[in-house]
C-alpha cells in the first residue's frame, strides 16, 4: 500500500463521525460480541430448488455485527482485499446505520459488490488478516456478509448510486469478455471518461458469472443490477461477438479502438484421459453448470437437454465441482458424490461450500481416483473404477500428493459424471492475434504491475493471464489494467 | 438479432435460409460455422456456413429439420429473426492445389460442401463432386456444384435420380478410373464413417467436417469432444474438419446419441 492510500486511510478514520463511533463502546465489549451466523434456507427445503442458500443478514444483525469492528488505526484487513475495498469505513458506516453510504464506499473500489459478497473467500483474504483472527484468535468480523448486506439494501432501497462520471474524453477502448474481470475494468474506465464497449462471445452477459455459478449460490437478477449500473453509466455491451472470429485484432483498431483489454476467460475443460471417458453421461463441469445456469436445461420449457442422473459423482474438489455435486442433488440425484484424490484437507473449495454440500448429503469419496469409465450396451455410462490413494510427501503446491495404494480398487455404479479437474485458458485470443506472447499453458504473458501484454494497447486479466482464478482476483486484474492503461493513455494525450 | 431475408425450400424438410450477418459474412471462409439459437429458451445448435455474400452482408444457412431446434428454425419465415447467431467458428478448410479432389456430401451435408468445392476449383484443383441423397427431392444444389465442378456424379439410394446406390458406389467407380489425391466429405455421420473406410482401403487422404452435439461453440463446454488418433479433440476449436481415417466415428455416432431418448 502506498502513502498517498494510507495518509487518505488515516484523515478518513479521523473524521468525527468515525471517533465518536470508536467511543461509543468499548473494545471489551465489541471483543465479546459473537460473530453473527448466516441466515439459511433449510437443507432438505433447498435441495428441491434453486432458491439462494444464503439469506442475507438483516438490519439488526448487521449493526450488530459491524459494531465487533474495533476500526483498527492499522487495517490488515484491506492488505487481503485484491481491489483494495475501504473496509473499516463501509463496515463502520453500517455501525452507525447509514447503509447506503456504506453501498457507496464500496463502489468505490468494487465494481461488483453483491457479487463479491457472494462469492468471494473472504476466509482466505480480508478476514484472515482481521485482527480477530490475528491476535485475538477468535472469529473474524464477518466482512463478506457485511459486504453483502450493504449491496443488497442499496439494491432494495431502489436508490442505487450511479457513480459519477467525469468528462468524457471520446477515446474508444474494446473490452473483451463480460467476466468479473471484463465488467471491473469496464466500471473503471468508464469512470474515467471512456467510452467503453465490452464484446461477449456468448449470447447473456456476465461470463462466469452467469454460465458457470449456480443460482442457488449468486441469482441472476443481482448480476443483472450490477449490468443495469454499468449500462446506466454508459458502457456499451455487444453479445454473440467473438474478437478473434467475428472482428479482428485489426477490425478493432480499424474500428478506432486506442485500448483493448483480453478477459476472455477460462477455456478448454481438462479431462483425465482415461478409458471410457468419451461414454455418454460423462461431461466437463462447465458443460454440466452451462446447460443448467446459461441454458436453464432443468427447466421443462427449455429446449436444452440435461442428464438428469439418479447417482452422480463429481471428480474434483474444487468450487465448480461443489457448484456441480449441488446442482445435481437439486436436479434430483439421490446419491451425489464427490470423488477427490486427496484428503479433505487439501480440498480448493471454499468451506462454506463444503460444509453446505454436507448438509445437503452429498457424500465425500475422498482419497480415489477414477481410473476407467465402464458404459452399457447403448454406450451410457454405468459404472466407474476408483482406485484408493494415501497421501505422500508434500509436492510443489505444499500440498501432500495422492499416491496410489497397490491393488485397492473399487467399482461403484454411476449414471453421470461431472468431471470437475481443471480447465485450460480459452485458446480463441491467443490463436488469432500475431505477436502475442503466450505462456506454454496458454495464457497471456503480461506484465504483473501493468497488466499489459507485448503488444502495447492489448492488456489482459483474469483466468486467459491466471489459468483459473478467482472472481475477486479476475476484477482486481481488471482494476488494475484500468488504471495502467489509464495512466498510458493520458501520458500519450 | 438476425433478420431472415429469404428463405426457399429445397424439399419438405430441408430449408435455405438467407440470413443478415455483415460481420460473418466479411470473415467466414470455406469450413466455418455459426452456432445460432431460437428464442429466449432455445438451444444453442452449430450449423456449417453454406455461402456468404460480403456486399449484401448476408450468410445462407441449409437446415433440414430433423429435431426440435432445426424444426424452430425451419419453421422460421422471411422477415422472421433468428434470436443469435454467432461466428464465424472452427478452423477454415486448408485449400490448395493437390491436383484431383473428390467431394462427397451427402442430405445437407451438401450445403456446407459448396464453399469448398467452389474454394478447390478456384485453386485449381480438378474437382469431382459426388452428391448423394435417399431419393430425388433430396437432392440439393445440384445446378450450383455443376457451375463449380468437373464432373457431378448423382447418386439415389431408390434410384430415382442419378445413379442407384449408396454415396460409396459412386466413390469407389471414380477411384478405379482415375488418380484423386485427396477426398472431402461432409454428411451424416454414417456416411463419413463409411466413406472414410472405403478411401482408406485405397490409401486416399480424406477430411471430413464433423457436426456434433455444442454448446458454446468457443471451446469451453467439450460437448463436442471426439477421439481422433487416440487423442481427445474438440470439433468447436479443433475442428471441424478432421483426417477422417484417425477419427472414432463409432464413438461420434454413440455420442451423437446422448440426448435422444430426452427429445
Amino acid at each position: 500500500m502506498n502513502m498517498d492510500n494510507k495518509e487518505y486511510l488515516a484523515a478518513e478514520r479521523a473524521q468525527t463521525w468515525r471517533e465518536e463511533l470508536r467511543k461509543s463502546k468499548s473494545n471489551k465489549e465489541r471483543t465479546q460480541t459473537a460473530r453473527v451466523r448466516m441466515n439459511e434456507l433449510a437443507p432438505d427445503y433447498r435441495i428441491t430448488n434453486k432458491e439462494e442458500v444464503n439469506q442475507g443478514l438483516n438490519r439488526e444483525q448487521a449493526l450488530t455485527e459491524a459494531s465487533r469492528c474495533l476500526d483498527c488505526p492499522d487495517p490488515l484487513c484491506i492488505t487481503g482485499c485484491p481491489v483494495q475495498i475501504n473496509i473499516p469505513k463501509f463496515v463502520k458506516n453500517i455501525e452507525r446505520g447509514e447503509i447506503l453510504e456504506a453501498a457507496r464506499t464500496l463502489k468505490e473500489t468494487s465494481a461488483l459488490p453483491a457479487v463479491c459478497g457472494r462469492v468471494c473467500p473472504q476466509e482466505k483474504q480480508c478476514e484472515s488478516k482481521c485482527f480477530y483472527t490475528q491476535k485475538l484468535k477468535k472469529e473474524a468480523v464477518a466482512i463478506g456478509y457485511l459486504e453483502r448486506f450493504a449491496a443488497d439494501y442499496e439494491r432494495e432501497s431502489g436508490q442505487i448510486s450511479i457513480p459519477e462520471i467525469k468528462n468524457r474524453n471520446h477515446i474508444k477502448i474494446a473490452v473483451v469478455g463480460s467476466g468479473p474481470a471484463g465488467l471491473a475494468f469496464a466500471g473503471d474506465m468508464i469512470k474515467y471518461g471512456y467510452d467503453v464497449t465490452v464484446f461477449e462471445a456468448l449470447h447473456e452477459i456476465g461470463g462466469v458469472l452467469k454460465y458457470g455459478i449456480p443460482e442457488f449460490r449468486l441469482p441472476n437478477a443481482i448480476v443483472d443490477v450490477e449490468i443495469n449500473s454499468l449500462q446506466k453509466m454508459g458502457v456499451e455491451f455487444i453479445t454473440d461477438c467473438i474478437i478473434g472470429k467475428t472482428l479482428s485484432y485489426d477490425d478493432l483498431h480499424e474500428m478506432g479502438y486506442q485500448g483493448i483489454f483480453v478477459a476472455s476467460g477460462a477455456g478448454l475443460p481438462r479431462f483425465m484421459g482415461i478409458p471410457g471417458e468419451n461414454l455418454i453421461g460423462i461431461m466437463s463441469s462447465n458443460e454440466y453448470l452451462t446447460r443448467v445456469n446459461l441454458m436453464d436445461a432443468a427447466n421443462p420449457e427449455s429446449d436444452t437437454p440435461v442428464i438428469q442422473g439418479k447417482r452422480v459423482a463429481i471428480i474434483g474438489g474444487g468450487n465448480t465441482a461443489m457448484d456441480s455435486v449441488r446442482t445435481a442433488r437439486r436436479l434430483g440425484a439421490e446419491r451425489a458424490i464427490i470423488v477427490y484424490r486427496r484428503s479433505e484437507e487439501e480440498m480448493p473449495a471454499r468451506l462454506e461450500e463444503i460444509k453446505h454440500a454436507k448438509e445437503e448429503g452429498v457424500e465425500f469419496l475422498t482419497l480415489h481416483n477414477p481410473i476407467e469409465y465402464i458404459g452399457d450396451e447403448k454406450g451410457k455410462v454405468k459404472q466407474m473404477r476408483l482406485q484408493k490413494m494415501e497421501l505422500g510427501a508434500p509436492d510443489a503446491s505444499g500440498r501432500r500428493s495422492p499416491v496410489a495404494i497397490p491393488g485397492a480398487t473399487e467399482t461403484i455404479e454411476v449414471d453421470e459424471v461431472v468431471v470437475s479437474v481443471g480447465v485450460s485458458p480459452n485458446p480463441l485470443i491467443p490463436n488469432a492475434i500475431k505477436g502475442l506472447q503466450v505462456s506454454k499453458w496458454g495464457t497471456i504473458v503480461v506484465n504483473q504491475e501493468t497488466m499489459q501484454s507485448d503488444l502495447a494497447d492489448l492488456y489482459a486479466g483474469g483466468d486467459i493471464v491466471r489459468g483459473g482464478a478467482t472472481v475477486i482476483l479476475a476484477m482486481g486484474d481488471g482494476r488494475r489494467a484500468a488504471a495502467s492503461m489509464h495512466r498510458a493513455l493520458t501520458e500519450k494525450i | 438479432m438476425n433478420k431472415i431475408l429469404e428463405k426457399e425450400y429445397f424439399s419438405e424438410k430441408v430449408v435455405k435460409l438467407v440470413v443478415e450477418a455483415p460481420l460473418i459474412a466479411r470473415s467466414r471462409k470455406a469450413g466455418h460455422f455459426v452456432i445460432i439459437r431460437v428464442g429466449e429458451k432455445g438451444e444453442r445448435i452449430p450449423l456449417t456456413i453454406a455461402a456468404a455474400d460480403k456486399d449484401k452482408g448476408t450468410i445462407t444457412l441449409v437446415v433440414q429439420a430433423v429435431g426440435k431446434s432445426t424444426a424452430k428454425l425451419c419453421a422460421l419465415n422471411e422477415g422472421d429473426c433468428i434470436t443469435d447467431v454467432v461466428g464465424p467458428l472452427g478452423q477454415a478448410t486448408h485449400i490448395e492445389n493437390v491436383g484431383t479432389v473428390l467431394c462427397c456430401g451427402g442430405g445437407v451435408g451438401v450445403a456446407p460442401l459448396l464453399p469448398i468445392v467452389e474454394a478447390f476449383k478456384k485453386a485449381g484443383n480438378r474437382v469431382i463432386t459426388v452428391l448423394a441423397a435417399r431419393t430425388k427431392e433430396l437432392i440439393i444444389l445440384e445446378e450450383q456444384m455443376r457451375a463449380h465442378s468437373d464432373e457431378v456424379i448423382i447418386m439415389t439410394d431408390d434410384g430415382s435420380y442419378g445413379r442407384k446406390g449408396l454415396v460409396t458406389q459412386g466413390i469407389e467407380e471414380v477411384i478405379n478410373r482415375e488418380k484423386v489425391d485427396l477426398c472431402v466429405t461432409i454428411g451424416p455421420a454414417i456416411m463419413m464413417k463409411f466413406v472414410s473406410l472405403l478411401t482408406r482401403k485405397y490409401e486416399i487422404p480424406t477430411v471430413a467436417s464433423l457436426n456434433t452435439i455444442m454448446v458454446d461453440g468457443t471451446g469451453m463446454c467439450g460437448a463436442c469432444r471426439i477421439t481422433v488418433g487416440g487423442k481427445t479433440k474438440f470439433v468447436c476449436v479443433d475442428g471441424p474438419e478432421f483426417d477422417a481415417h484417425q477419427v472414432d466415428f463409432d464413438e461420434m455416432l454413440m455420442r451423437l446419441s446422448s440426448y435422444k431418448d430426452m427429445e
